[in-house]
């Protein structure tokens, strides 16, 4: 019986995944509602939730992908994956208001800067009060904390070892979830409620996963702008993390 | 026709993921450039030419915003297929330099948001934000626009009674 459960869900895993992500959202939705008084989104919890169930999947099966390691949970690698999610977020693009994406679009740019580079300098420094002292590694690590594909990006362009790598990998994936659970918690206080500031958060914080999470689970009217600079800041870091952020720190370093 | 929705979707997002290959290989870089943004730039446009030529029907916007609708079910997917083992056991240099970055970058946030001006009343972008959410439910109309704002009330009232009485 068990077994027959079993066999269908890895057949059909993307259905299956629909099936459980609803089930999982319909369950966050009334928790949201009669636990929180409303308080919270109930996408917030859903989101949280999914995290906790990813820890959980990352300790039963020991690997990358928590719940997705699973074989009958497959279908949320699916889901979830960059395929699926892009192509949602491109989709939320049909709601965006043109005249005031361009008003943004400004503050867009400073915001990508400022968000590759402040990142970079506080990996930097950590990296430094920890005690390393190659320029490889140090720049390995600040390029982590821009966001967790930059850090391993740069550190194959370098040579960074894997250890560093495993760190700087680290610091992204922390990064993310941090921004994920965070953001719905500080919204009010940054002032996050329009659609400027949500592309000056999409060009700051960066990863889109931490981005599409964090937006998600404040207001969901928020995300294509969010989603229009954040996709930008990946690339933009891969670009100036092993040449300009590498050259600079090598030729501080020694 | 619904597909002619997805399928514009399906191929903004292949070209500008294209372009954003491309981009990335110009620029020297392993990794795709903005390709996302692009698409969504192309959308927009996509979506501005076809209202202005009178084409924008309910298919084909059907066919955009049921993928706009399942961003949130597919982003709590992607949440529950996260490193987190690896997060929570990476030690305090991966902490610090996470947080760190974490509180400069909202503090940012902060002081951008302050420039320029905020739209004028909360009810922007309501029908795009009901999409997003995943609710294809009618909104309620926006408070204190006309005289129906007296009769729609009641029926907000008598409507909830009826959902109440069928929960229990």
């Amino acid at each position: 019986m068990l077994h027959g459960i079993e066999h269908v869900f890895i057949e059909q895993s993307l259905v299956a995944a629909f099936a459980l992500v609803g089930g999982l959202m319909l369950l966050s939705n009334f928790a949201a509602k009669h636990l929180t008084n409303g308080r919270v989104h109930g996408s917030a919890i859903a989101i949280v939730l999914g995290l906790a169930l990813a820890y959980f999947g990352g300790l039963y099966t020991g690997g990358k992908k928590g719940v997705a390691d699973i074989p009958a949970l497959a279908g949320i690698g699916l889901m979830g994956g960059a395929m699926l999610r892009d192509f949602a977020i491109v989709a939320t693009a049909f709601e965006v208001d043109v005249a005031e994406a361009k008003r943004a679009g400004l503050v867009g740019v400073l915001a990508l800067a400022l968000g590759t580079l402040l990142p970079f300098l506080v990996g930097v420094a950590t990296a430094i009060a920890f005690g390393y002292h190659d320029a490889v590694s140090i720049t390995t690590i600040g390029a982590g904390a821009i966001t967790y594909i930059v850090g391993p990006v740069t550190g194959a362009a370098i040579g960074a070892d894997s250890t560093v790598m495993a760190l700087s990998i680290a610091t992204g994936v922390t990064k993310a979830v941090m921004v994920m659970v965070g953001t719905p918690l500080v919204a009010k206080l940054i002032g996050l409620d329009n659609p400027r500031s949500a592309m000056a958060y999409g060009g700051l914080m960066g990863t889109v996963s931490g981005v599409a999470g964090g937006l998600a689970a404040t207001d969901p009217r928020l995300v294509p702008y969010g989603a229009l600079t954040a996709t930008f800041h990946t690339g933009i870091g891969c670009l100036v993390g092993p040449s300009i952020f590498f050259l600079t720190v090598r030729a501080l370093v020694g | 026709m619904i597909i002619l929705g997805v399928a514009l979707l399906a191929t903004c997002t292949l070209i500008g993921v294209y372009l954003g290959d491309l981009l990335g290989a110009a620029l020297g870089v392993k990794a795709n450039v903005g390709g996302v943004g692009i698409a969504m730039i192309l959308l927009i446009a996509a979506r501005v030419w076809l209202k202005n030529h009178g084409r924008l029907t309910k298919g084909v916007t059907f066919g955009v915003e049921f993928w706009a609708g399942l961003y949130i079910p597919i982003v709590v997917a992607m949440a529950a297929q996260q490193n987190v083992v690896a997060a929570a056991s990476g030690g305090p240099i991966v902490l610090i330099a996470a947080t760190g970055s974490l509180v400069l970058c909202f503090g940012c946030v902060a002081l951008l948001s302050r420039f320029g001006r905020r739209p004028e009343d909360d009810h922007w972008a309501e029908h795009g934000g009901s999409v997003i959410a995943g609710d294809a439910e009618e909104l309620p109309p926006p408070k204190g626009t006309d005289a129906k704002t007296t009769v729609e009330p009641v029926r907000d009232a008598s409507a909830s009674a009826i959902s109440a009485g069928r929960r229990l």
